[in-house]
């Protein structure tokens, strides 16, 4: 207990330092407020935009009020373009990567057209979203959806060829034709893989929307930093920067957590 | 003893499984390797048969052919009659690897092989429950394989075969990772699933002594190619006592012909190394 308290200590000591040194230069007007803001100035402003703007009337429920600030709408309007551009490139993903590793007639006929695209970075195909799809969510989806859909797909094919070969002859074996095979032996055999692909895959998607955002959408915590900047607020940029990396660390926690539960059966005698 | 069976040939042996002049070429680069040549074996129903041989004689190649995961290049593969065309639930296979599905349970493992052929869900946990209770695994069924001892794996591996009640069983090699002590209780078990089920069983080892415990016949194999040498019907009641002079005259001569291909298979290493 008492070791856990001093590594905690520890941990935080270099990070209060800094943050003193920075409060004490920004009151002490060494740096102007609109370049580098005291720290409690942007808790301040950070909890300026989470709260609601408008005091309760009852017109709507008390939820949706608590929630109607600046800050819960930009959040949850990134996530879900996250979570939509993420799960369009996963579907397609997952099943092509599936086929991919497994019947080489597949990989010969997509791998070359996808080894093209794939070094292209998603953000260089901003310009382009936004000449077929226009601005708002589609192009924003479209780029996310781009960004989350190689790691997945890299991944699960490299799966695929990873599982083991006497998993499918004893599930041949058993009696399994290759339908039964893909769901219930590839598949999670697969799986492994499949969870770093998408593990990485919701990370681009993450870094997609920010960018999306910034260009063709303009809503969500992206766009609200560069619009901070066009007034000056640097304190509203930094405290959208750190909710940007909550999401971030939030998402990854989430995670680790469901790949722990997907992955218990990985843990052996020792777990 | 409920465990003592005759082991006199069986007067009606209409062949369960029939090998028919098999052979098996590999081309390993340029090289080809003839694996099996000219098998020939017939082994009636109820019949335990263990094909024992160095490695290399070719005695799991034999048994991937038969299991029909590896087509022979020659000769026929008969099961009651019918030839051989891959893989299929009437010939169900132990491996010494276990290969568990390591994402099931022990459960949901024993239960795969009766939910493909479409068994009511009910019926599937009788029959699992009642297996896993044979074995010993009753307090082990939500564990994953992983979490499980090596002795563990194999009898779960061995209810998952048993499970689809198919008529041959073929083990390669089961119990070679396993301790000693392991190892005999499990002979001893599947020696007792055996006099109870009447399966056909074909089990590959490369242990004299498991060979002489466990078979009615034993077929001993040349080091490549992959003949068979000799065949030798133990005709000791069981259970078998490893320490009686009759069980130690048959380890003997057994030993004697095994360490023949042995010692093939030692000159053609260092001739392989030399060159």
């Amino acid at each position: 207990m008492h070791a856990r308290i001093a590594r905690l200590a520890r941990s935080l000591l270099v990070p209060g330092i800094v943050l003193v040194i920075w409060e004490a230069l920004a009151r002490g007007g060494a740096i102007a407020p609109a370049i580098l803001p005291a720290p409690s100035q942007v808790v301040l402003r950070w909890w300026q935009y989470l709260l609601p703007p408008l005091p309760f009337d009852g017109s709507t429920s008390r939820l949706a009020w608590l929630v109607s600030g600046e800050l819960p709408q930009d959040t949850t309007g990134s996530l879900t373009r996250v979570l939509g551009g993420f799960l369009i490139g996963a579907c397609v993903a997952l099943p092509l990567g599936l086929l991919m590793g497994r019947i080489r007639l597949v990989h010969d006929l997509f791998g070359p057209v996808l080894e093209v695209i794939r070094p292209i970075p998603p953000i260089a195909f901003i310009p382009l979203s936004m000449l077929w799809f226009g601005l708002g969510n589609p192009p924003a989806l479209f780029l996310i959806s781009l960004g989350a859909f190689f790691p997945v797909l890299v991944n699960t094919i490299a799966g695929v060829r990873n599982v083991d070969a006497i998993y499918v002859r004893a599930a041949k074996n058993l009696g399994a034709d290759e339908a039964t095979l893909f769901r219930r032996v590839i598949f999670p055999a697969a799986l492994p893989y499949i969870l770093t692909g998408v593990r990485v895959g919701i990370g681009v998607a993450f870094i997609v929307v920010i960018v999306a955002e910034m260009t063709a959408v303009n809503r969500g915590l992206g766009y609200r930093i560069l619009e901070a900047r066009e007034f000056m607020w640097s304190d509203k940029i930094i405290a959208g920067m750190i909710t940007i990396g909550l999401c971030g660390l939030g998402i990854d926690l989430g995670m680790d957590r469901l790949n722990r539960w997907l992955l218990r059966w990985q843990r052996g005698l020792e777990g | 003893m409920a465990i003592a069976r005759a082991s006199e040939p069986v007067l009606t042996p209409e062949p369960v499984l029939r090998v028919e002049r098999v052979g098996m070429t590999f081309t390993a680069g340029t090289r080809e390797v003839v694996a099996l040549q000219d098998i020939d074996l017939e082994v009636a129903p109820g019949e335990l048969v263990c094909l024992l041989g160095p490695s290399g004689c070719g005695k799991s190649t034999l048994l991937n052919a038969i299991a029909g995961f590896t087509p022979p290049t020659s000769g026929t593969l008969l099961v009651s009659g019918r030839p051989i065309t891959g893989p299929g639930p009437d010939r169900a296979m132990v491996f010494q690897e276990y290969a568990l599905f390591p994402w099931m349970t022990v459960e949901a493992n024993v239960a795969f092989g009766l939910e493909l052929q479409g068994v009511p869900a009910r019926a599937i946990g009788e029959r699992v429950g009642g297996l896993l209770r044979q074995l010993g695994l009753s307090e082990f069924r939500d564990r994953f394989p992983k979490e499980l001892s090596g002795g563990m794996r194999q009898r779960v591996a061995i209810a998952r075969v048993l499970a689809i009640d198919p008529p041959i069983l073929l083990m390669d090699e089961p119990f070679g990772a396993l301790d000693a002590l392991t190892r005999r209780n499990l002979q001893d078990e599947l020696i007792r699933i055996w006099s109870d089920l009447r399966k056909t069983i074909l089990f590959v080892t490369h242990g004299i002594e498991e060979a002489i415990y466990l078979a009615d016949r034993v077929v001993v194999m040349t080091y490549r190619p992959g003949r068979v040498k000799r065949v030798l019907a133990v005709r000791l009641p069981r259970p078998r006592d490893t320490a009686s002079p009759e069980f130690n005259a048959l380890k003997r001569e057994v030993s004697a012909l095994v360490m023949e291909e042995q010692q093939r298979h030692e000159q053609a290493e260092r001739g392989a190394t030399a060159g």
